[in-house]
């Protein structure tokens, strides 16, 4: 039986630079486009902030709205975006049938009864009897669900109705790499006809940040494009908040449909690096080997994070194949952790369907390209674990 | 010549290794042994203060060096022995696996007693600020690594010397369940040969049980704790917060066969369904648990009438259980009366993560040894609820398939089909 091919039909976008695919191409393509900072309400810490959004355009219910914070709005509405794209929102044979993979992290806390309770925490000696006596008179029981990771899938299919399968994959970068890579799998091997596949991040929260910082990986002081923060004061990263999600579809099923097709998605390979035994270097030459990369210049929509280390290993690995032109979003964007490879799976597919190639992002360190990306490379180093890449082909 | 093939022409899927820890101990014997003794693992809390708390017992594992080191680190210890002795009992290199890994864990979050040791170690700036500050001062990446999704998966891997990427998962209460099930797909897909599925949740901390509380999950019969999880009894009040793991060696039936393994079962079938009816309750008919259970006797290739004994969910709710019957009485129909049904959490509690990956541990074990566990504090049935739950006692049975259940948070139904011979 041969393999059923898989084509991207849908995609859904959100970030500092707007919503949808049309708003960000339009913006990407722009030479010299300054990024959306705030600098000032995580100092010493930037970060890509949100845009304004009209949670009510795919959140039509105020009560589910309320039922969620904003990582899972964020989510459910780039989620709702895709499905709209992809032709998909409000037909129920499509949707009851449509598989889903969302790449979590976890939710929001409650920062205000976190802060009573460490304030709390200098005088007394009892921490433990103090974390009861708080927790159980001043959390939301709804909270709960609105940090659960899984429960980003829930609304989605709350929300959407989305029923055909729902599984939620964490782990940073790699649950981005691993729900795209499974997604394509089920589909290539006809287990699936069309799957909901993306993830979300929301910055904007101390708790987020305190993720990446207790190893002290993100970049403090002026921002600086993403592959010029070595040497920089900090670690590197600096976040923003965001959300991808795509539509992956089985090329006859989307045909058969009428769809407009954005790109094929082609092989994607993932991997593992034994980081601390110097493994990043020869995984990734490992992984652009495994990609079976074309002949020619090669338009690659880089999910670098800034990570000394990581971005190091990667820029090395993409600057020692001549034929690659890079282009490093989170410059951009900012870090978007578990929506990061999805987001770059998109914008490597938006190059493909508008044949035409994305503007250095740093003209001080990115290179022209040229000519027309018939196939673009994805790729998502993780800031600390985990490794993927992905080729995406013209339709 | 055994088949090796399913159904649909796909590589059957074989068991060759199980592990498994509950609050009954460590290890198949030991579990094995307390369970089919109608024993319960359900005791008061002892792991932190239980002032201003309306429900003070539960299923903890308290016995292993980390139990008392935080959720991260308990959670990789018992996904570790659990998969450790899973690992040897398949007689495979237990540093070279050769396989990909899908762990079922937790969400994970910094535990408080890391937020109190950070916070008061500094006295400058207040609330986030000041852990930020400290959190860039820190030295090590140990207390990192707790807060990472991915950091479990990817020292267990380093320890079993597992392939590629390992995908970390949550489907809430169906999360073993499913890491079963993608291995299951990535062996049918011919992705590898074998495949290492873990469900493991050693999550029970007390802003963990505070949650489940301010939702009304719990039960809240402090007083026995022994009896407190009593599933399809009329007054089941709630479910008993445990921790545990669950590990599975699977291999396609023809390798397992080439290298001279012993077979422990087979995976022969799985189904999922989201519901899209509430973020906490199933869709009042029933229908996606309903389909759930249906097609992962499709994928199985077997009817309703094939099936000889349900592993049921039965997490004590008033809410579970009600559904769990209104959807297996829909499936079997009359023959729902005379079916075996019981529930292992009667006696563990509720695993969380671990739950899917641990019940079908003893899925396993239920056909191996013709033995099916029993349902304890079974002295109240609900008059609505008529099953045959093997009500306090073991019966012994001939047992040659099994119904596992896994209903979740969020929407999620995952279901297993077990068999014990290939064909």
């Amino acid at each position: 039986m041969s393999p059923h091919h898989v084509v991207i039909s849908g995609i859904g976008l959100v970030s500092s630079l707007g919503e949808g695919p049309d708003a960000h191409w339009r913006k990407l393509v722009q030479p010299g486009l300054e990024p959306v900072l705030e600098a000032s309400r995580f100092s010493p810490y930037t970060v890509h902030p949100l845009p304004e959004i009209d949670w009510n355009l795919q959140i039509a219910k105020r009560g589910d709205q309320r039922q969620m914070e904003t990582w899972q709005r964020l989510g459910t509405y780039a989620a709702g975006m895709a499905l709209d794209d992809a032709g998909i929102k409000g037909n129920d044979d499509l949707c009851t049938t449509m598989d889903m993979v969302v790449a979590a992290g976890g939710g929001e806390r409650d920062e205000t009864v976190d802060a009573d309770i460490l304030a709390a925490s200098e005088s007394r000696n009892d921490r433990d009897v103090l974390l009861n006596e708080k927790l159980t008179t001043e959390l939301r029981p709804t909270l709960f669900l609105a940090q659960l990771s899984n429960l980003l899938a829930g609304n989605i299919s709350i929300v959407h109705k989305v029923t055909g399968s729902s599984r939620t994959f964490m782990g940073e970068e790699g649950a981005g790499v691993a729900a795209v890579e499974t997604a394509a799998a089920r589909i290539r091997s006809g287990q699936s006809t069309h799957i909901l596949v993306g993830g979300a991040f929301q910055t904007e929260h101390s708790d987020m940040l305190l993720g990446y910082e207790l190893a002290g990986y993100l970049h403090r002081g002026p921002w600086k494009p993403v592959w010029q923060r070595q040497g920089a004061e900090g670690g590197g990263v600096v976040t923003g908040s965001g959300g991808a999600f795509l539509v992956l579809e089985q090329r006859e099923h989307a045909i058969s449909r009428g769809r407009k097709i954005y790109a094929e998605l082609g092989p994607i390979a993932s991997g593992r690096a034994r980081r601390r035994q110097g493994g990043l270097d020869g995984e990734i030459a490992a992984l652009l080997g495994q990609a079976a990369l074309p002949n020619g210049e090669l338009l690659t929509i880089s999910g670098a994070s800034g990570a000394h280390a990581a971005t190091a290993a990667e820029k090395s690995a993409l600057d020692a194949n001549p034929a690659i032109a890079a282009r490093g979003f989170s410059t951009l964007t900012g870090h978007m952790k578990e929506a990061q490879f999805p987001f770059a799976v998109a914008l490597a597919a938006l190059a493909v369907e508008r044949k035409a190639a994305y503007p250095a992002f740093d003209a001080a360190t990115e290179k022209p390209f040229n000519g027309v990306p018939r196939t673009v490379l994805a790729t998502a180093i993780g800031y600390h674990q985990f490794e993927g890449m992905a080729l995406v082909n013209a339709a | 010549m055994a088949n090796l093939n399913d159904h649909m022409g796909r590589p059957i899927v074989a068991v060759t290794g199980i592990g498994v820890v509950t609050s009954l101990g460590v290890g198949k014997a030991d579990n094995w042994a307390a369970l089919t003794a109608g024993k319960s693992g359900i005791h008061p809390i002892t792991r932190f203060p239980v002032d201003h708390l309306n429900t003070r017992i539960s299923g903890m594992v308290d016995f292993l060096p980390s139990s008392s080191k935080g959720a991260s680190l308990l959670t990789y210890d018992l996904a570790e022995i659990a998969a450790q002795e899973a690992v040897a009992e398949a007689g495979l290199d237990s540093g070279d696996f050769g396989g990909p890994l899908f762990l079922a864990s937790p969400p994970v979050e910094l535990d408080w007693s890391e937020r109190f040791s950070l916070y008061n170690s500094d006295k400058h700036d207040i609330g986030a600020e000041r852990l930020l500050r400290v959190a860039r001062g820190l030295k090590g990446l140990d207390v990192f690594e707790t807060t990472q999704f991915g950091s479990i998966a990817d020292r267990l891997a380093d320890r079993f010397g597992t392939r590629g990427l390992p995908i970390t998962l949550s489907t809430a209460c169906a999360s073993g369940a499913t890491s079963i099930q993608l291995g299951v797909e990535a062996i049918r897909r011919g992705e590898c040969d074998r495949a290492l599925s873990i469900g493991a949740d050693g999550s029970a901390t007390a802003e963990a049980l505070i949650r489940f509380s301010l939702l009304s999950a719990l039960s809240t019969h402090n007083d026995i704790p022994e009896k407190a999880s009593k599933p399809f009894s009329r007054d089941r009040d709630g479910f008993v917060l445990a921790e545990g793991s669950g590990a599975l060696v699977l291999e396609s039936l023809e390798a397992a066969l080439a290298r001279g393994a012993n077979i422990l079962g087979i995976l022969r079938g799985c189904g999922e369904k989201a519901d899209d009816f509430h973020r906490t309750r199933s869709k009042p008919d029933g229908s996606p648990a309903i389909a759930a259970v249906r097609a992962a006797l499709a994928d199985a290739g077997l009817s309703e009438d094939e099936i000889d004994y349900v592993n049921a969910h039965g997490t004590s709710t008033p809410e579970n259980d009600k559904m769990e019957h209104l959807s297996l009485s829909t499936v079997f129909g009359e023959r729902i009366g005379s079916m075996p049904i019981s529930s292992n959490k009667s006696m563990i509690g509720h695993t969380l993560s671990a739950a899917g990956a641990v019940e079908a541990a003893f899925s396993l074990m239920t056909m191996r040894e013709s033995v099916i566990p029993p349902t304890i504090n079974y002295d109240n049935p609900d008059p609505a609820i008529v099953l045959d739950v093997v009500p306090n006692k073991k019966r012994n049975a001939e047992v040659g398939t099994v119904l596992s259940n896994s209903f979740g948070f969020g929407g999620q139904n995952t279901c297993l089909v077990m068999a014990r011979e290939p064909v």
